[in-house]
């Protein structure tokens, strides 16, 4: 990785988001083994450095839209984990006061502008939010995750001539892990990259080392930028992998099926982000071993108070059904 | 009998239909591995042509299934989660719900769009709602929801045969239930009511998942001296109003539970047809039992609060008893 030109600031800020999401998941998959957890958890691990360079990349007015796999971006944003982790146990001082859950955690206040269960749902919405900067003259860009899965609903390639037809603010990034739950991309599309796509709409199509932090965070820097000056929208297509299951506890769904074998996930798994960019600040001296040992015990004590805040909280009161449903 | 789980039953009414009709075949996401297990293990016998994996693309894949039974085969379209139909809602309600009346009869549809249909797993207003009520309003698109496994099978080979667009719901609430599945072949037919419980007190009306909640609140109105009958309609589109409206001449009292959201649910339009056709033998005002009027909570305990219950049922029947 050559990524000198980074300042050391950025990328200590970036390695720090990493290191957040990480943590926070590791611990957001044991308590879902233990069974604490309702419903359904799709983890990002793997693919945290998307979401953390892309986030580096972007103030904190920028807005984001997120997928069913979206505590990486909430954390990459800003979020805080003590509300994102009892969101996730349906607990009342979740960000979404337990109505939300893992698949649509939203924080408007840092411009998260929710995650979003039904695959490509969020994307239209983003070319709203470019559409809102561009009409009130704002520098704001809108900036939408979405999965290579996601790159084939109509909703994909609408919203992709509609913002460039209207030159908006919105940078498109595809995160294409190579796979839609157990099918795939190789096999759902005969393209080798989804940033060809962006030929047919007349804007950029960038590809990308999605497990590179700090490209992410340069290839999505100039995105901005182009969006920030009017250039109207681009499509980064990071490459990237998920570590472990489409949904957590995807054994009992496969009921003995496998749908990728070892050595493929194996050579995935040696492309860690996090390992990556660790090695990265070592060899570049950017942070000392000490420091970094306690930012990680920082991390996980953040994330264990998070757990236990949202053990003790209590479940939301019945009556709040009716709550925030009309104004 | 073999006692069969309610996904199993489903399963086999798919293999079964697709040994007996090569032109049947299965389309949808992960339909292979199957996501849910219902059509788990059909690839393995029928290979790639007759069980394709597609790209994530709802209104693509249910446009090509209406495209091919148009041109001569019998789809079946897996979309997962009823929440996907809204993807595909162009093909649905304009194109199969309405082109061999529009074409004047030139055409049909057989094909049959499979979903799970509903709440119990906690996994927020994108995968948790009913949406059955939404189809129950075309004119030309059957509905069927089946609460036990023996139905799931029965319904579902009816459902492939017939010549009409078929909406077939299954439910990952009920997924695990057993229940008696007879080796030999049989059919239900569409729009055939069930009546699982006889009672000369009230009617209850039920679909699905709330046919359990129908009766474990009668059981609980028995030991009080109230015998309900419950009846399980098992097709929403078209649905058995003869047996509903005999079972209210003789009960005077009329219940409806349904998991949707109350407006305009399945709930709505058996009450209407209760009140208009049944008005002289009503002894007190129809009563609906539906979701509570909001989106799906996320919370167990708000998705519960949001549900009907079995404390709901009885209140209902309650108040058709003053
Ligand atoms: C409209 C819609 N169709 C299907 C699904 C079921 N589903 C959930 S995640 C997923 C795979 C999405 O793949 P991708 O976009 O690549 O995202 P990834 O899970 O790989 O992050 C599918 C098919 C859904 N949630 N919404
Ligand atoms: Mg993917």
């Amino acid at each position: 990785m050559h990524h000198q030109d980074i300042a050391v600031d950025v990328v200590v800020d970036i390695y720090t988001r990493i290191l957040r999401i990480r943590r926070f998941e590791e611990e957001v998959a044991r308590l879902f083994r233990q069974g604490q957890l309702p419903g359904f958890v799709h983890l990002y691990i793997g693919e945290e450095a998307v979401a953390a360079g892309v986030c580096a990349a972007l103030t904190d007015e920028d807005t984001i839209i997120s997928t069913h796999r979206g505590h990486g971006h909430v954390i990459a944003k800003g979020g805080d984990i003590k509300r994102m982790m009892a969101e996730l146990f349906g607990k009342s001082t979740g960000y979404c006061k337990g109505k939300g859950g893992s698949m649509h955690i939203a924080d408007f206040d840092i411009g998260m502008l929710g995650a979003i269960g039904i695959v490509g749902g969020g994307i239209p919405i983003a070319v709203g939010a470019g559409l809102s900067a561009w009409y009130t003259n704002s520098d704001r860009v809108s900036v939408c995750f979405f999965g290579d899965g996601a790159a084939n609903e109509g909703s994909f390639h609408e919203s992709l001539n509609l913002a460039s037809a209207l030159t908006l603010p919105v940078v498109f990034v595809c995160e294409n892990n190579q796979y839609g739950e157990f099918t795939p991309a190789a096999k759902a599309m005969n393209i080798e990259h989804i940033a060809d796509r962006a030929v047919g709409y007349g804007i950029p199509g960038v590809v990308a080392n999605g497990v590179d932090a700090l490209e992410m965070y340069r290839v999505a820097s100039a995105a901005v930028r182009r969006a920030r000056g009017g250039g109207g929208p681009t499509l980064i297509e990071a490459k990237t992998h998920r570590r472990g299951s489409h949904a957590e506890g995807e054994e009992a769904f496969l009921g003995g099926q496998t749908y990728r074998d070892e050595a493929e996930t194996a050579a995935a798994q040696a492309k860690d982000p996090l390992l990556l960019l660790h090695t990265y600040v070592g060899e570049n001296n950017i942070l000392p071993q000490n420091q970094l040992e306690a930012l990680d015990a920082q991390i996980t004590i953040a994330v264990q108070e998070a757990v236990d805040a949202a053990r003790n909280s209590p479940e939301p009161a019945v009556e709040t059904v009716f709550e925030d449903l009309w104004l | 009998m073999p006692r069969k789980t309610y996904v199993a039953a489903i399963q086999e009414a798919l293999a079964e239909e697709m040994r007996r009709d090569p032109r049947v075949f299965l389309i949808g996401e992960d339909v292979r591995i199957g996501v849910f297990p219902s059509t788990r293990g059909l690839h393995a016998e029928f290979g790639d042509k007759r069980v394709i994996d597609t790209p994530i693309s709802e209104l693509a894949v249910a446009g090509a299934g209406i495209g091919a039974a148009v041109t001569g085969l019998r789809p079946i379209v897996d979309l997962m989660f009823g929440t996907f139909l809204y993807l595909a809602f162009d093909q649905i309600a304009n194109q199969a719900g309405a082109m061999r009346y529009m074409y004047g009869g030139q055409t049909k549809a057989p094909l049959v769009f499979m979903v799970q249909n509903g709440a119990g797993s906690s996994a927020g207003h994108h995968h948790s709602q009913a949406v059955h009520q939404f189809f129950m309003n075309m004119p030309q698109i059957k509905v069927i929801l089946p609460s036990t496994p023996y139905d799931g099978k029965g319904l579902l080979k009816s459902a492939i045969r017939d010549d009409n667009p078929v909406l077939f719901l299954h439910s990952l609430a009920l997924g695990g239930k057993r229940g008696d599945v007879p080796a030999d072949e049989y059919l239900i037919p569409i729009g055939a009511a069930d009546i699982k419980r006889a009672g000369n007190d009230v009617t209850i009306c039920a679909v699905g998942p709330t046919v359990y909640t129908a009766l474990s609140a009668a059981k609980t109105l028995a030991a009080r001296g109230v015998e309900a009958e419950v009846i399980d309609l098992r097709s929403l589109s078209p649905w058995d109003k003869a047996t509903v409206l005999e079972s209210v001449a003789k009960t005077g009292r009329f219940v409806a539970v349904d998991e949707s959201f109350p407006v305009c649910s399945a709930a709505s339009e058996w009450c209407a047809t209760v009140a208009e056709a049944a008005f002289h033998h009503l002894r007190a005002p129809v009563q609906r039992v539906a979701n509570k009027d909001v989106p799906m909570p996320f919370s167990p305990v708000l998705e519960k609060a949001v549900l009907p219950s079995v404390a709901d049922v009885i209140e209902a029947v309650n108040k058709t008893l003053v």
